[in-house]
Parts: C-alpha cells; sequence; structure tokens
C-alpha cells in the first residue's frame, strides 16, 4: 500500500457523472508513461489495459517487480516503439493500482471504500481517463490501443471522443459482452462472493483477505484465455513431480499445478473487490445498446482509421465477434482494416510473443505515423 | 507492376473510391494510392498478404468475396476490382452480383480459356490445358469456373449487365475488344479486362 503512494497519478476535481447516476470528483487516476512526447504533441498514444491489467504496461513494474504486461509489444524497439512514440497507460477507476477504486481509503473512516464504491462502466472508465489528454495538453492522440477489456475501452473511446485519436486498434474484444463472457465473470465473482473471508466486501476492516476465492476466479478466467490446443501441448497429462497418480486430491497433474500457482500470485498483486467491480463493467458493456441496437451509430461521427485485430484460437472474443465490428464499420464507411492472427496461445495471444501480430501491429503504427504527419504538412 | 495493373488503374478516375478483391500483396492498391486515389480499400483471404498489406499502411480486410461483400452497403464504391479470381469462386454469378451491388462499376479480368494455346493443349494432347496462365492441373488447379472471353460477353448480355469497356491483352499489348473483333480476340488473347455495370 506505501509502495501506491509512488505511483504517478493525477487528482481529477472535476466532477464526472457516472453511468449508475453517482457523481465523482476529486480522485486519483494513476498513470505511467513510456517514451517521450515530442513538440508537436503528436506522437502519443494511449493504451488501455484489460481486466487484471494496470498502468506498467511495459517495464519493470514497480509494485510487483515483474514485467509489465505488455513487455513484448511496448518498449524501445518494440512493436509500440518507444523511440518514437509517447505511450500513456493510466489504472481504470475500479482498479487497485493507486486509481479511485474500492480499494481507495476513505479519508473520512481511513478504511477503504470497499463495496461502497459505486458500480463502473466500460464509458465512465474512458471519461476518467480523457483526463489524461488535458493533463498532457495533447489535442489529438495519434492512436489508441487496447487488447481484451482495453479493445472495449479502444471503442468506446472513439465513440465518444470521435475526432480524438488518428488511428483506434481495438485487440481481442468485443462491441458488446456474450452470454458466455458474462457467464465467466459470474462464476469468478461467486467465487470471491463465497469466500467467508469477502466478509461483504468489508475485508481490510476484518483483518481477513479472500485469497481463496479471488484465485479461485483467477484459475476459472485463466482457462478462458488459454486454447484447448495451447494447454494439451503444454501440459497434456504430465504429472506434477510424481511418477504416478497419487489417489487423492494433490494437485497430479501439471496443469492443476499451474493453476494454483496462478490462482496463488495473483491474490498477492489484486484486490477481490476491483475484481468484482471490473468485471461488472465488462459486463455491462454493450456499445450498440448504447445507440438503439445500431453498432454502426456508434462510430458514425468518428474520423478515426481502425485496425482491428483477432485470433484463431480466442474462444473468449472469438473472430466472428471482432468482425462484427469491422462489419459494422464497413458499413458507414470507415477506414478500417482486419486481420485474424493465426496463434495456438488463445486470447491471451495479444499479450504473448507471437511475431505475426507484433510484426504486423509495429508496421502498421510506424506506416500510418507517416502518412498521418505528411498530411499535416 | 503487371501491364494488366496498369490498364486496370487507367480505367480508375481520380478520387474515386475503389475496393480491390482479393488485393493479394497490395501491388495494384498501393500503385493506385501513390497515382490515383487515396479512397482505397481491399478484400483478401490470405492472412500473410492481409498482414504485408497492412504492414503497408493498405487498408486491407481480411475475407472471402464469397461471404464478405455483404457487409459493404450498396454502391459504396466507385469502382470494385476482381482480377483473374472470378473463375476461383464456386459461384461467380453470385460474386459479380455482389460486385455491382457493392460497386457502381466493376472492372473484372479474366483469364482467356478461348486463347489457341489452350484450344491446341486440348485439341492436339487431349489433356486439359496447362499454361504459362493456368499452371495448374486439373485435380489442383483452384480454377472452377475457366471461361472464356466470349463466354463473358455472352454472361453479361444474358444478365443486362452493360459492358461499358472491354480490352484484351496478347502478350503484355492492349488491344481492343469488342463484339466485332471478339472471334479473333478470343482466340488470340490471353487476358480480358471488362468495365461493366449494371
Amino acid at each position: 500500500m506505501n509502495k501506491l503512494k509512488q505511483v504517478k497519478n493525477i487528482i481529477i476535481t472535476k466532477p464526472q457523472k457516472l453511468d449508475c447516476g453517482k457523481e465523482i470528483y476529486n480522485f486519483p487516476i494513476s498513470y505511467e508513461t513510456y517514451g517521450t512526447l515530442n513538440e508537436k504533441k503528436d506522437n502519443a498514444i494511449l493504451v488501455f489495459h484489460a481486466l487484471t491489467g494496470d498502468q506498467f504496461a511495459a517495464g519493470k513494474n514497480p509494485i510487483t517487480n515483474k514485467d509489465g504486461w505488455w513487455s513484448y509489444a511496448l518498449g524501445s524497439g518494440k512493436a509500440i516503439d518507444t523511440e518514437q512514440f509517447f505511450v500513456i497507460c493510466a489504472n481504470v477507476i475500479g482498479g487497485c493500482m493507486g486509481s479511485y477504486g474500492p480499494s481507495t481509503i476513505n479519508e473520512e473512516t481511513g478504511k477503504p471504500i470497499g463495496t461502497n464504491f459505486p458500480v463502473i462502466t466500460i464509458n465512465d472508465m474512458v471519461n476518467a481517463q480523457y483526463n489524461l489528454l488535458e493533463h498532457f495538453k495533447i489535442d489529438k492522440l495519434f492512436a489508441v490501443i487496447g487488447g481484451s477489456m482495453g479493445g472495449m475501452q479502444v471503442l468506446q473511446f472513439v465513440s465518444n471522443f470521435p475526432d480524438k485519436a488518428h488511428i483506434a486498434i481495438p485487440i481481442a474484444c468485443t462491441s458488446s459482452h456474450s452470454a458466455q463472457n458474462i457467464a465467466f465473470n459470474e462464476l469468478g465473482r461467486q467465487a470471491i462472493l463465497a469466500d467467508t473471508n469477502w466478509k461483504n466486501g468489508l475485508y481490510e476492516q476484518n483483518k481477513t483477505s479472500p485469497d481463496k476465492g479471488l484465485a479461485v476466479a483467477r484459475m476459472a478466467a485463466h482457462i478462458t484465455y488459454l486454447s484447448k490446443k495451447g494447454l494439451q501441448e503444454k501440459f497434456g497429462r504430465k504429472l506434477q513431480e510424481r511418477d504416478d497418480l497419487k489417489f487423492s486430491f494433490d494437485a497430479d497433474f501439471q496443469i492443476e499445478s499451474y493453476l494454483r500457482y496462478q490462482g496463488s500470485v495473483f491474490v498477492d498483486r489484486f484486490d477481490a473487490n476491483s475484481y468484482l467491480y471490473i468485471t461488472r463493467a465488462m459486463d455491462y458493456f454493450d456499445l450498440s445498446k448504447q445507440f438503439n441496437g445500431n453498432l454502426s451509430a456508434a462510430f458514425s461521427k468518428t474520423t478515426s482509421k481502425f485496425f482491428v485485430i483477432s485470433f484463431t484460437s480466442d474462444w473468449l472474443y472469438p473472430t466472428a465477434e471482432n468482425r462484427e465490428i469491422v462489419i459494422a464499420l464497413n458499413a458507414i464507411g470507415t477506414d478500417v482494416g482486419f486481420v485474424e492472427i493465426e496463434s495456438d496461445k488463445g486470447h491471451d495471444s495479444f499479450l504473448l510473443d507471437v511475431p505475426d501480430f507484433l510484426d504486423t501491429l509495429g508496421n502498421y503504427l510506424k506506416t500510418n505515423y507517416k502518412t498521418v504527419n505528411e498530411k499535416r504538412i | 507492376m503487371k501491364k494488366e495493373f496498369k490498364v486496370i488503374s487507367e480505367l480508375i478516375l481520380q478520387n474515386s473510391k475503389v475496393l480491390d478483391v482479393g488485393c493479394g500483396d497490395g501491388e495494384l492498391m498501393k500503385f493506385l494510392k501513390d497515382n490515383k486515389t487515396s479512397k482505397i480499400r481491399g478484400l483478401e483471404i490470405s492472412k500473410n498478404r492481409v498482414q504485408n498489406c497492412l504492414s503497408k499502411g493498405l487498408t486491407v480486410v481480411e475475407g472471402n468475396a464469397e461471404n464478405d461483400l455483404q457487409q459493404f452497403p450498396n454502391n459504396s464504391f466507385d469502382f470494385v476490382i476482381l482480377s483473374q479470381t472470378l473463375q476461383a469462386f464456386l459461384d461467380p454469378e453470385k460474386v459479380i452480383s455482389e460486385l455491382l451491388r457493392v460497386g457502381k462499376k466493376a472492372i473484372v479480368t479474366i483469364p482467356n480459356f478461348g486463347y489457341w494455346k489452350v484450344r491446341l493443349n486440348l485439341l492436339i494432347k487431349g489433356t486439359m490445358p496447362v499454361t504459362e496462365n493456368l499452371p495448374n492441373e486439373w485435380y489442383n488447379t483452384p480454377n472452377l469456373h475457366m471461361c472464356t472471353l466470349r463466354d463473358f460477353f455472352n454472361f453479361c448480355s444474358k444478365r443486362e449487365i452493360k459492358i461499358f469497356k472491354s480490352l484484351a491483352l496478347k502478350n503484355d499489348k492492349t488491344l481492343n475488344l469488342s463484339a466485332k473483333n471478339l472471334a479473333w480476340r478470343n482466340l488470340e488473347s490471353q487476358l480480358g479486362i471488362f468495365l461493366i455495370e449494371k
């Protein structure tokens, strides 16, 4: 918690009306930047993180001491090249890495806000982050990029602020959370709520922590980020440090041990209430509903050029759902490119070393940065 | 650049909206973008080629003309280009009608199965023709619906499709092509280029 005091943040003083009807003000947005903003301020990219991400997209995360979540794609000489671009990434509101969220301390009580935190939406997250443009006095971003929930934020951002980004790159996402998406999120939430240590969200006050519930939520979600083929190739039926089955409920199989590990390290860095709030925001995401069922209308004013990317083995946000975004954009003549990248790594492909993806993304950004600048001259 | 692409680009008006169906590595798109119009899109079935195009800054959507043209509204392009792929579709008739729905005009190029070498090949050897332009054997060819220049003329008249302009390529030489000289052109040229509209 003390470490969190060192993360960069801005305090948003002006009131923001949330979708739930409540108004918030004087709240923090924590962020990190990479690269240098040039004089013309035309090289800024806003990167949106996914469900369990944070502002530390590249380099070492100072809180967890692990590599940033997008280290493969973002950095010096990488696809999103910080030698060329100035990258801003903010922790979403509802998150637990310094931005206003359920673990924010209520000044009056000295305790975390917990479930008194309002239910937020992707729209609320994006509107809060928009303040960063004013903070950096950036008139127009070169690009907005994000995968998964980050991609949803990209879509919402260009819909809300149609002339604030030259390029929009939603990756492995959807314009509307499916029943299956909601089902998996609900499974995770129920795992947390079923943990007796959750204490109606007031676990800090009760000096407990719903680690078991949050770990199970993470384990279930983690399966949805991988592909069956990927799992089979990596783990198959391999046993965990044993020669034979033990006829017990220990982790006999490597996959069990792997999932348990993923669950256990996750609870060290993530807040259970944040998990509830952010998954809820994702479930509520339905961009076409915001425009009376017409997804194209969400983009009718946008001047951004789009590049939609999906992955063959992603069954959480499958190609068909990404394609719906492309179809809606083509229906109104928007400039949209689309490719489905071949990968066995499932939904997580966008976070991993998938050369076809990284090369295409990198080249796309470089070529278009050149074109956008030429146009301006 | 291929002679065929040069001829196609000459048919396209400055600053018009263009869709290149089966744009490959984007060679024609790039040329049109640099010389004719910035409003150019591509549709391509091969992932690698789509990636190449996007890397070059060309706006391309991965997809197949038989299913994915339907996402474009009526008359959303001034020109829709289909270069030497009509014969590879399961339902060329449907593709043509989609091209003419999406585009105000379509430019369709056709490898001519009526070319004398092709005819001779079948006549003399008695086997399915294998030529420079049609290099595959009958059992592995992607070309399901080969046709001749005359066949395409007949098709257009049956379907009441207007042929706005037609040209033939004979060893990279552009020749005019019309109903009058069709018999001869159908024999001597490897490729037909048609600018059509509904």
